[in-house]
């Protein structure tokens, strides 16, 4: 089955290179009670690509997120992580799978009862039998690498701010090399400075290890900086995906007014003077 | 690296070729963090040679990732600890930006906070938990000052008194674990009758169970039941409402909107529990005795008549008194630590967990101890 797919994954490749879509949603459709949320979705997250997925209020960026990830079980639709069906697999294929994502939850979701070091260990420890030492050093270099001090390591999360906690969180997340990982609003409730600095993280590590990022945000100043495509949900699917200047030309009433309101303009403006 | 999951693993391997003037170390196969352990063993064994440089080739490994990358790191450190000098050479750009990346990343970190000593630690929890003890000794009293406070000022001017929360508690506190009560109540009055009756036969008194039970449910086991129960049921309710609010912020809203917390959150509670409280030990006492007399017609061919008649010879009132007295008291006892440990919750999920618990659990635990000491206090005063 591996062969097959790399000789399938090969194929793509040669065929298309924008075909490379690590994450492939067709056709989701979620309804809680008679309320539909997504209706007829379709979304692709392209390798190596930061993508932005923004959308107002209870549109169900959240949901999409727990459908591709496998926490809500959609009505029905074909949700495909690296070329596999999410909803063929076995439970053996699945724990597999998940090896090769990594989520960042909302404020982190770090375990409480666990240090941020033993937080970082703990998929090291679901699914690899390694020495102790090279366990510590790996905790060690992933919070380097995710910007936190030293010091950060035996501390509780409850003794953590919130950008430590998002930091640490997305430490674990990145703990078994994920190539692709989902970000929660990572930097919402950040003071400006930080927010900026876990962008630039963001960036840095996409560049490094190759991840392809699916973010959800309300940052403006992250869709400027980071993304490299947007999707919008609006009207229970994705009305559009593409580069911001595709997005601020689109002719949308929602789009319009998201990307040309008064915050969006300080962003750009911004961009601009960092450029 | 694309898609862990995709790829062949080959066996890593790292060949050693000193023959120069600089030591080669290439390193082949796969340096991914599923062959972490063998890769351990080979940069372990590398023994350093009459060289004092060394270059570590990359070119022909087929996949790396940050756990391989923090290998050839620690291999270098190793080279490095002998006076030896190591250079890189890499087979691609990405290789060369992850080994880059980690080698930057080298920071040591503690994995746990450091531990002290266990004398130490002892002397150190003996010290919280006092400090702990008096902190809260304290915040109870000003805390039960506070309610006293409010409490008298509600009196003297009834308008103040919140009515519709009032009978809201009541409704929720009292009528609605009537069931559980009662239930309870019976089958407890019949279960003494039950065995009783096995003691009281051996001397042919089996009437006197009506003695024992009608005594023995007015004065202790019926108040006792119901404040377990309601300690359990409403004890722990009060701590987990009021202990919710306080942590999404809702009684600092009250308090900034100049509306006194414990006037409507608490007040209402410690009311409603101190009137129902004895309505429901009377009604747990009343079950309790038809669930006895009901056991003893049943089994021992005791009448109700019977079982009322020499339930009458006996002075039951003073019984029936003492319980509800007590209920009384107890329902101060568990409605002031359910708010109370409901108040001292603090912003996290686990403290709320532990409050409620230990609401309960104090509750339980004095309305024993006070129970306790009414029995010596009534005893005295010949009651």
């Amino acid at each position: 089955m591996v062969q097959d797919m790399i000789i399938k994954d090969q194929a793509e490749k040669a065929q298309d290179h924008a075909d490379d879509c690590v994450v492939k949603v067709r056709g989701l459709h979620n309804q809680f009670g008679s309320l539909v949320v997504h209706h007829d979705l379709d979304l692709d997250v392209r390798r190596g690509d930061i993508l932005g997925v923004v959308g107002g209020s209870g549109t169900g960026k959240s949901v999409l997120l727990q459908s591709i990830i496998g926490l809500h079980k959609p009505n029905a639709g074909k949700i495909e992580v690296a070329g596999r069906d999410q909803a063929l697999l076995s439970d053996e294929d699945k724990k597999a799978a998940r090896r090769e994502w990594g989520v960042l939850f909302q404020e982190g979701a770090l375990f409480s009862s666990l240090t941020v070091a033993q937080n970082v260990q703990v998929p090291l420890r679901e699914y690899f039998d390694l020495s102790p030492r090279l366990m510590n050093e790996i905790a060690a270099y992933k919070i380097a690498m995710v910007g936190l001090p030293a010091h950060a390591g035996p501390k509780y999360p409850s003794e953590l701010s919130g950008g430590m906690k998002r930091r640490a969180g997305l430490a674990r997340a990145l703990a078994l090399d994920p190539d692709l990982v989902f970000l929660d609003e990572p930097t919402a409730g950040l003071d400006p400075i930080g927010a900026a600095a876990f962008d630039q993280m963001i960036l840095e590590l996409r560049d490094t290890l190759g991840l392809t990022v699916f973010l959800i945000t309300h940052d403006m100043d992250t869709l400027f900086t980071s993304c490299d495509r947007i999707a919008v949900l609006a009207e229970r699917k994705v009305i559009i995906t593409g580069t911001i200047e595709e997005l601020l030309a689109f002719d949308h009433p929602w789009v319009r007014e998201y990307f040309h309101g008064p915050r969006s303009r300080a962003a750009q403006k911004a961009r601009r003077r960092v450029e | 690296m694309s898609g862990v999951g995709q790829e062949t693993i080959e066996e890593p391997g790292l060949e050693i070729d000193g023959h120069g003037d600089v030591l080669r170390l290439v390193a082949r196969g796969s340096w991914l963090i599923e062959t972490a352990s063998r890769l351990e063993d080979i940069v372990a064994r590398v023994q350093p040679m009459a060289q004092n440089r060394a270059e570590i080739d990359l070119c022909q490994v087929a996949a790396l990732d940050t756990v391989g990358a923090w290998l050839v790191h620690r291999l270098q450190l190793q080279l490095d600890a002998v006076q030896v000098k190591t250079v890189f050479r890499f087979g691609n750009d990405k290789q060369k930006r992850i080994v880059e990346h980690i080698c930057k990343s080298d920071a040591y970190c503690d994995v746990e906070p450091p531990r002290e000593s266990a004398l130490l630690k002892l002397v150190e929890d003996v010290g919280i938990a006092t400090v702990t003890i008096i902190v809260n000794f304290g915040a109870l009293l000003s805390f039960l000052g506070n309610v006293f406070g409010r409490l008298s000022r509600s009196i003297l001017d009834p308008r103040r008194i919140r009515l519709t929360p009032l009978v809201y508690q009541m409704e929720v506190v009292g009528l609605r674990s009537m069931p559980i009560v009662g239930l309870i109540s019976f089958l407890i009055g019949a279960v003494i009758v039950n065995q009783g009756a096995v003691q009281l036969r051996q001397f042919g008194a089996e009437i006197l169970v009506a003695d024992l039970v009608s005594i023995g449910v007015l004065r202790e086991l019926g108040v006792l039941l119901t404040s377990v129960i309601v300690a359990g049921r409403s004890g722990s309710a009060f701590a987990a409402q009021i202990g919710s609010m306080v942590m999404r912020e809702e009684v600092d809203a009250m308090k900034a909107l100049g509306i006194n917390p414990i006037d409507v959150l608490v007040l209402p509670r410690i009311v409603a529990l101190a009137l129902v409280l004895p309505l429901l030990t009377f009604f747990s006492d009343v079950m309790g005795l038809i669930g006895g007399a009901l056991m003893a017609w049943f089994t021992l061919d005791i009448t109700p008549s019977q079982f009322l008649n020499r339930m009458s010879d006996l002075s039951l009132l003073n019984e029936l008194y003492i319980g509800l007295i007590k209920s009384f008291f107890f329902a101060g006892v568990i409605s002031v630590s359910g708010c109370f440990q409901g108040l001292s919750v603090h912003g996290t999920a686990e403290s709320l967990g532990r409050n409620t618990t230990a609401a309960v659990v104090e509750s339980i635990f004095l309305v024993i101890v006070l129970d306790a000491f009414f029995a010596m206090f009534f005893t005295t005063i010949g009651w």
